[in-house]
């Protein structure tokens, strides 16, 4: 079993880097029968992930979602299907590019931490694990996505401030397109960090006897949930819109970052992750 | 020869000052003028064309008949003097006419070359003509044809998607920022050419709708119904600013006429909806700090011209393979109306009986060695008579004169051509 895991992560890595280098010559030759293949690339990589983190539970016996490998691991699977079932009903222009390159960019930091198996507290034995971890995971996913378009977005809006158009400006959507897609992510996105705040302080309160007990994670979480509230609450009162919203996801994702990351090196707290 | 001309004559942006086009514009649309040039003899097919940029008639006539006066007379309702006239119209015969109608319906004659919109609307007074009996089996072929030249066109070239000019930079411009124009609105400022121009382009792209604000209300009135739309008072514009999306402003004023400030308010108002600036007037109508503003795109007519300019061979390249195109279609129609005509096909039709009957009749004398010379005179008497009292019929038919009153001897050629498989000079069937 040990070997199949082993196995699965590595085709998983090479997989996903294949798709982000087809999509990339996608982008640069604009041939629609790459992106074709791209597309079947990554949904081959989604089926992969999700059949290694099956291998790593069954390994495990809880959810994989206890070590800095784990959770990465984790959120990249998120945010491919997260993609994958956005582009199911829409699409956005060459979108898929930076998408497949930020899912690389996340496999190939949990490559580099420990891929070894962490024992569960028992206090953390628990259903709302995996409910807890995964809709927390899961909105991290689709506000990533708001994050690449949130890049994209900046990136097309000077172009077309600036009047110069350069390599980015045919390949990329309208900016209307991107900010739709901004307000879609950021919208189920809120809508699962909302979902994962209020299943954690359950949870909680069944491990612990209290709802909230300002864990550096929970505060960070909880900052992070006042970014995003604040852009939702500015969109639909004030229309903030375009380059705004962008910044704002940008800085949203960065709080992201440093809720999964920063926390656990730089504050500790309970739901450290095991080194 | 065939027993009838095309016969195509009109104006249009290049021969003829706006001034006159106004006067000849039919604003009260098809019905109207399509009766009343039921009363003009020896028409025999008609059908008309108008848009902001033309009015043109395209007609089947007999051959010998003279009915030009009496058209140009129609045409220009008496509001011009006469002697004015042939300088701004323009009169095609036969196959200039046809190639004339390609030109147009493959938008190589528009202003914006290579604009969808003309298509629509020659298809539209097509659909009108048809309805009101006007049409008949020449013109429905001919503008079948000219539908699917401009659809060639339009497959084999780039000639609608290459960047075509400033008003195309303007829509590509608003594609990139809009997405989806379909719900969006325009306001012209100010009625140039140029405005008017970005504007029917954008109409072509599916913008929602004009609106067009005029320091005289009269020229907006008359600009707006152009494009379905509505007509605002100059003091509206920032007010309208609200409602629209896409601004493209040709004012004459030597002052800027929006300021950032006014700009910015309304920005809250439009919950930060973002809003596109073509200024294409110079001196220039609108603050170029606009364009600091969050959601708001202001470009001006270097601006755009300095998108356009990388496209300009393209274009050209494009636009000679489509006019190729069209010199070739009009060519293959010009060899299907020279074979329509009665007189060579009965030509064609003795020939082939002829043919035939020759062939046979040398066929079995020769398996005849005795029959004496007297016998052979007879028999070859007897399959000619054959052969006359055979073709009596169809060549009565196609002789006969048609009791309504309408001549519809192309369909009775046709008729007998595919009858007897007469198809030579042409491959293409007549639909």
């Amino acid at each position: 079993m040990e070997e199949i895991n082993y196995l699965l992560f590595q085709s998983v890595l090479g997989i996903t880097f294949i798709a982000a280098a087809a999509y990339l010559v996608f982008f640069v030759s604009q041939n629609k029968k790459i992106r074709k293949i791209a597309r079947m690339i990554l949904l081959v990589s989604g089926v992969l992930q999700t059949l290694h983190i099956a291998s790593r539970f069954i390994l495990a016996g809880h959810t994989p979602i206890t070590s800095q490998h784990e959770a990465v691991v984790f959120f990249a699977w998120a945010t491919t299907w997260a993609y994958l079932s956005f582009r199911w009903r829409y699409t956005v222009k060459n979108f898929g590019t930076f998408v497949s390159i930020f899912i690389s960019c996340l496999l190939l930091i949990s490559s580099l931490s420990s891929r070894e198996f962490s024992p569960l507290l028992p206090a953390l034995q628990s259903i709302w694990l995996p409910i807890h971890a995964g809709v927390s995971i899961i909105a991290y996913g689709f506000l990533s996505l708001a994050f690449c378009g949130g890049l994209m977005y900046l990136l097309q809006e000077r172009e077309l401030k600036s009047k110069k158009f350069g390599y980015f400006f045919s390949r990329f959507p309208s900016l209307d397109a991107l900010d739709q897609l901004n307000n879609h992510c950021l919208t189920a996105g809120f809508v699962f960090l909302t979902l994962g705040i209020v299943t954690g302080s359950v949870w909680a309160r069944q491990a612990w006897g209290t709802y909230w007990h300002w864990d550096p994670k929970e505060t960070w979480s909880l900052i992070t949930w006042f970014v995003y509230l604040v852009q939702l609450h500015q969109r639909y009162t004030v229309g903030w819109r375009g380059k705004r919203a962008a910044v704002m996801a940008i800085v949203g994702f960065a709080s992201i970052v440093f809720t999964l990351w920063g926390v656990t090196y730089l504050l500790g707290g309970v739901h450290s992750y095991a080194k | 020869m065939p027993s009838e001309k095309i016969l195509l004559l009109g104006v249009n942006h290049k021969t003829t000052p706006v001034e006159i086009r106004e006067k000849i514009a039919l604003s009260g649309g098809y019905e109207e003028p399509l009766a009343a040039m039921k009363n003009i003899q020896g028409l025999r097919e008609y059908y008309l064309l108008s848009t902001c940029n033309r009015v043109e008639l395209l007609l089947v006539t007999e051959a010998e008949s003279n009915v030009e006066a009496a058209i140009v007379d129609f045409l220009f309702g008496g509001r011009v003097p006469r002697d004015e006239c042939p300088q701004y119209l323009y009169m095609l015969y036969d196959k200039e006419a046809v190639h004339h109608l390609f030109m147009v319906a493959a938008s190589l004659d528009s202003m914006v070359v290579g604009e969808a919109q003309i298509l629509g609307q020659l298809k539209e007074a097509y659909r009108y003509a048809a309805h009101f009996g006007c049409t008949g089996p020449l013109l429905n072929k001919l503008l079948h044809k000219s539908f699917s030249v401009a659809k060639r066109v339009r497959t084999e070239t780039a000639i609608g998607s290459s960047a075509v000019s400033i008003s195309y930079a303007a829509v590509q411009l608003a594609k990139k920022i809009f997405g989806n124009l379909e719900d969006k609105n325009v306001l012209l400022v100010g009625a140039g050419e140029m405005a008017e121009l970005a504007a029917e382009h954008l109409v072509g792209n599916g913008v929602g709708s004009v609106t067009v604000a005029n320091r005289t209300l009269a020229r907006a009135v008359d600009l707006a119904q152009c494009f379905k739309g509505k007509a605002v008072a100059m003091e509206e514009l920032v007010a309208q600013l609200e409602h629209v999306d896409i601004i493209i402003s040709s004012t004459g004023a030597t002052e800027i006429i929006l300021h950032k400030d006014e700009v910015k308010s309304v920005m809250r108002a439009r919950m930060n909806r973002p809003l596109f600036f073509i200024d294409i007037a110079v001196p220039r109508d609108l603050d170029p700090r606009l364009n600091e503003l969050d959601n708001v795109y202001l470009y001006d007519i270097d601006d755009l011209s300095s998108v356009v300019e990388v496209n300009k061979s393209e274009r050209d390249k494009e636009a000679v393979k489509a006019t190729r195109i069209v010199d070739e279609e009009t060519l293959k129609f010009e060899r299907w109306f020279l074979g329509l005509a009665v007189t060579p096909t009965i030509q064609a039709l003795k020939e082939k009986m002829d043919g035939i009957v020759q062939l046979e009749l040398d066929r079995t004398l020769a398996r005849m060695p005795d029959v004496t010379d007297a016998d052979r005179e007879n028999l070859s008497r007897m399959v000619t008579a054959i052969t006359a009292k055979i073709l009596h019929d169809p060549l009565m038919y196609l002789k006969s004169e048609s009791c309504a009153g309408r001549d519809n001897s192309d369909l009775k050629v046709t008729t007998v051509r595919e009858l007897f498989g007469l198809q030579k000079g042409d491959n293409e069937k007549p639909s």
